[in-house]
């Protein structure tokens, strides 16, 4: 069946209504100028020229849940890796777990350590690419300054080419670590189930150690840069704590047993706008918490927790039951980090901001950098653990049990891979929650506070557009694939329309 | 217009093509609707020359090779069977018709046989009609 | 002091790695850029906008390079902008090349892969069968409209001619180095040929039987990568567990088997190969030992379009025909 048969059979039999009044004519969208490929912001101006509502819609559909399908487990996590190759091991760890559960079998101690080393290494290098390219440039630059040099070429003019290049440098050994272990620097294959499919050597194991050194200096760069330019200057820190950046919804992420932060594995915690604990899961208990929204208007879905109560629309405050997940959500949910340099500035953290939860969407930037120096400590943890350089990989299966599911924290937030597979082990279902979905609805919200605060009397104009930008940048989208950006701006097309329903004006700024 | 088939034939030169060449030295009578390409051995043949033919529009394609124990070349003819088997499975999860690819061991002194096939597979083209692949650029 | 070379890069419907490996190139790549100018880099980096690539004059860029496939219309009209503008232009990746892996989506209907999607998702919430819809009107006032996804995956030189084809999920930062090099001093193979040292995985990896001296036997038992610890030293493909190094390019030096998995062929075919998947069958074919090998292959891989064709389904034969008679919109 073609395309359009598809949307004709299942659109058919809702009334097309244009425009408030019903009588006025179908608006004419000349179709080769419609926005593909990137992010769709959609805002609806009222009769005074304020922001009545705003959406952001997401255009990308690939189909990964039903190909996956008839393929041997053991081959997934290679493949599901290329949904992003910005989050270049978030796929492949969290179908890699699932794996394990597919197959009944555990990781050995040794082969845990691994993945949890290669994991680390690509949290340093995801992270450190989306502060240098879109974080700290809207700051040392100015969210009114020009896009041309709001990027990581602008930060660099500004920090200066020796802190710059030591920067690049630094954040390409993480990318070296994450290729020694995983094969490839991008889109890894080293996934067994129960194990993991290489060993290191002593030699390896110091090269790692020295590197582990630089990482760690490299997260304290960050964090130093972010107090000389952000923490110190007054406007900018208007900005952070000001309501225009603002979204108060519910949170979710992992914590260890001890409460403390948990990347690759932990009990997954949800907790309510105040702050208190709604519930916790693990694995296949997912089902019970989180419910994903289809709207005929998004490709993408939205997620609300259950436990909260139905479907009830895009709305935040008392009663939402949408959630955030991230770097700012983490850091709301856990009691500490678990290395001692970033528990420093992770109460540093909280003590400037008092209350808790954190609800200033810009402050995702700060837990990042946090989140960032904690990974590299871990690493200089784990690589100085004494069965490192074990043979002892792999955990080998002799069953099939049929279904896993994997959660783990990846930078941008929480990713849950669901598989079932027959008893061969060939998968039969798949379901993906990416972490940016789980933020599809504060997503819509930030938009439309910043929308709201930054147009007033239908003015609207190029620098609107940056504003915006900057309420949703924070969550670090990865709409996977065409869509995301290195250096610095998220290609974004943005339609006004007045109350008519008339589209007034049409911006893009790629 | 009726329906004529165009089936391409891979036949190898120590039995299948020899089997044909029996076939008309016998006056055997089998339909006009296939073009033969000759290569020494079964084993020559790649699957690709399949696809292709089938790609370029080809209403069947047919392999003919020697019986096992027969090859000129010893073992070519196996190599030819564990590639066919995979082959066959391939068409079909792409969409074609298996039926379309048809592949038989005919050896040189089988010249009724070869007639049969033919006759047989240009039967099953004709009922299947004309390959959903003819056309585009 | 010459002129520097003009190049230009353009994401399709990719997932951005091979950008990624851009920026991995690190120094090289800060090196390369005394050669180089980039006057676009879109939708990375966006100071130059797709409108300004389409005011450029015509053949003024000497060098383009896409990557990712190609679904929606937008992606399919900036391609044939980039052909318009630059002298060569360059599929980069193998997903521009060949497919790659959302390319399987071809294997499924539209209507199979929305479902999946929409409604048959564990944790979906969809009780009236909603589908996203091209334009739909939310609460009777707000007219919200979607692109409209094409039927079908393409490859880049489905849509314009490709000079060349680099190959890669994504290409290895060393071999990128090397191949901006070549383009820089002019080295380039003839037109329509991938960029690629000619050499297969088997060649640079360290497990060859031939660096022992030995021959290749056949084989008589195939093994899921899940069911047998490889030993070292040994040729995997000999072990049972089946590797595509034989066919496919070499220039990542192996990068998966220095971590004791197979290759599965992101690199693209070796020179000489019409249809990867083809070839794929064929070489497997003959190193297995039996019949019966082969019916433990297809046992064990139910689907072999989905393991011999993971990375090239879109720009296999049978399908860039079938997409050219039924014409994709």
């Amino acid at each position: 069946m073609k395309i359009e048969q598809v949307f004709a059979k299942y659109f058919g039999q809702i009334p097309k209504n244009k425009g408030r009044n019903s009588q006025v004519k179908k608006i004419e969208i000349n179709p080769i100028t419609r926005l593909e490929g990137h992010g769709k912001i959609a805002i609806f101006l009222d009769d005074n020229g304020n922001v009545d509502d705003a959406f952001f819609q997401v255009v990308e559909f690939r189909g990964y849940e039903k190909f996956l399908q008839g393929m041997p487990m053991e081959e997934v996590p290679r493949t599901v890796s290329t949904v992003c190759g910005v989050c270049r091991g978030v796929h492949f760890t969290a179908s890699m777990k699932a794996m394990d559960q597919i197959f009944g079998v555990e990781p050995t101690p040794t082969a845990r350590k691994l993945r949890e080393i290669y994991f680390m290494s690509h949290y340093i290098e995801d992270h450190a690419a989306i502060l240098y390219a879109l974080g700290l440039p809207d700051f040392v630059v100015g969210p009114e300054a020009d896009p041309a040099v709001r990027n990581v070429v602008g930060l660099i003019q500004t920090v200066g080419a020796e802190t710059g290049k030591a920067v690049l440098n630094k954040r390409r050994l993480a990318v070296k670590i994450f290729e020694l272990l995983g094969g490839k620097p991008n889109h890894p294959v080293a996934a067994l189930p129960g194990g993991w499919s290489k060993t290191l050597s002593e030699e390896e194991r110091k090269m790692v150690d020295g590197w582990a050194d630089e990482l760690i200096d490299l997260g304290k760069i960050t964090l130093q840069i972010f107090e000389d330019i952000i923490l110190k200057n007054e406007k900018y820190m208007a900005l952070v704590t000001g309501d225009m950046y603002k979204v108060v919804v519910n949170y979710m992420g992992s914590v260890a047993e001890d409460g403390k932060i948990a990347y690759y594995d932990g009990l997954q915690k949800v907790i309510d706008l105040n702050g208190n604990e709604i519930g916790t899961f693990r694995g296949k208990e997912y089902l019970d918490f989180i419910a994903e929204r289809v709207l005929p208007w998004s490709y993408m879905k939205f997620p609300y927790q259950k436990k909260l109560g139905d479907w009830q629309g895009i709305k935040e405050g008392e009663g939402t039951n949408l959630y955030a997940v991230g770097p700012l959500p983490r850091l709301n949910i856990v009691s500490g980090m678990d290395t001692p340099e970033a528990q420093k500035h992770f109460e540093k953290y909280h003590d400037t901001f008092g209350a808790k939860p954190v609800h200033f969407v810009l402050a995702y930037h700060w837990a990042r950098a946090i989140e960032m120096l904690s990974a590299a400590e871990r690493i200089k943890e784990l690589i100085n653990d004494p069965e490192i350089t074990s043979k002892d990989n792999w955990n080998k299966p002799t069953q099939v049990v049929g279904e896993g599911v994997g959660i783990i924290e990846a930078p941008r937030g929480t990713l849950i891979h669901h598989y079932v597979t027959d008893d061969k082990g060939i998968v039969t279902n798949a379901n993906l929650i990416v972490a940016t979905t789980h933020n599809n609805g504060p997503i819509n919200l930030a938009i439309k506070n910043a929308a709201k605060h930054f147009i007033k009397d239908g003015k609207v104009d190029e620098a609107v557009l940056n504003y915006v930008e900057m309420a949703f940048r924070p969550y670090d989208l990865c709409l996977a694939c065409a869509t995301h950006t290195v250096t610095g701006v998220m290609p974004l097309e943005m339609e006004i329309y007045d109350s008519e329903g008339k589209l007034q004006k049409k911006m893009r700024n790629f | 217009m009726e329906f004529v088939p165009n089936i391409i034939g891979f036949a190898c030169h120590w039995c299948t093509y020899a089997g044909a060449d029996l076939a008309g030295s016998l006056r055997l009578k089998y339909p006009p609707t296939i073009k033969l390409i000759r290569v020494p051995c079964s084993g020559r043949i790649e699957p690709e020359y399949i696809l292709d033919a089938l790609a370029k529009g080809a209403d069947g394609v047919l392999v003919g090779g020697c019986h096992f124990g027969d090859c000129h070349y010893k073992d070519g003819n196996y190599k030819t069977a564990r590639r066919m088997l995979q082959l066959e499975e391939m068409i079909k999860e792409m969409g074609l018709e298996p039926e379309r690819f048809r592949w038989e061991w005919i050896s040189g002194s089988e010249g009724q046989k070869f007639a049969q096939v033919v006759t047989e597979f240009t039967e099953t083209i004709k009922k299947l009609g004309p390959s959903p692949l003819k056309g585009g650029n | 002091m010459a002129d520097k070379i003009k190049i230009a890069i353009l994401l399709a419907g990719g997932c951005a790695g091979c950008e990624m490996s851009l920026v991995d190139m690190g120094d090289t790549l800060v090196n390369a850029l005394e050669h180089l100018e980039v006057v676009f880099w879109a939708p990375t980096v966006a100071d130059v906008k797709y409108k300004d690539l389409e005011e450029m004059p015509d053949q003024s860029i000497d060098v383009g390079f896409v990557d990712g496939m190609i679904r929606l219309s937008e992606q399919e009209h900036m391609c044939k902008v980039m052909r318009a503008k630059c002298k060569v232009l360059i599929a980069y990746g193998i997903c521009a090349g060949l497919g790659s892996i959302p390319g399987m989506s071809n294997i499924h209907s539209a209507e199979e892969l929305l479902k999946q999607g929409y409604m048959d998702t564990f944790s979906t919430d969809n009780p009236d069968g909603v589908l996203p819809q091209p334009e739909y009107t939310l609460d009777g006032k707000y007219d919200l409209t979607l692109p409209k996804f094409m039927s079908d995956v393409r490859v880049l030189d489905e849509i314009v001619d490709v000079d060349y084809y680099i190959g890669g999920c994504p290409p290895h930062p060393d071999f990128v180095a090397k191949a901006v090099q070549a383009i820089i001093a002019g080295n380039l193979p003839p037109k329509g040929s991938w960029i690629t040292s000619g050499k297969a995985v088997c060649d640079v990896c360290k497990r060859n039987p031939r660096n022992k001296g030995k021959n290749r036997e056949f084989v008589e038992h195939v093994y899921r990568t899940w069911e047998k610890a490889p030993e070292d030293d040994r040729c995997l493909l000999q072990q049972g567990i089946l590797c595509f190094g034989p066919f496919t390019q070499g220039d990542c030096n192996a990068s998966c088997l220095n971590v004791n998995m197979p290759c599965r062929g992101c690199g693209g075919p070796i020179p000489g190969v019409k249809d990867y998947g083809a070839r794929a069958m064929s070489v497997i074919g003959s190193i297995l030992g039996s019949e019966e090998a082969v019916k433990e292959l297809a046992e064990k891989y139910p689907v072999l379009a989905k393991f011999y064709y993971r990375y090239s389904f879109a720009g296999s034969l049978l399908e860039r025909k079938r997409k050219a008679v039924k014409g994709v919109k």
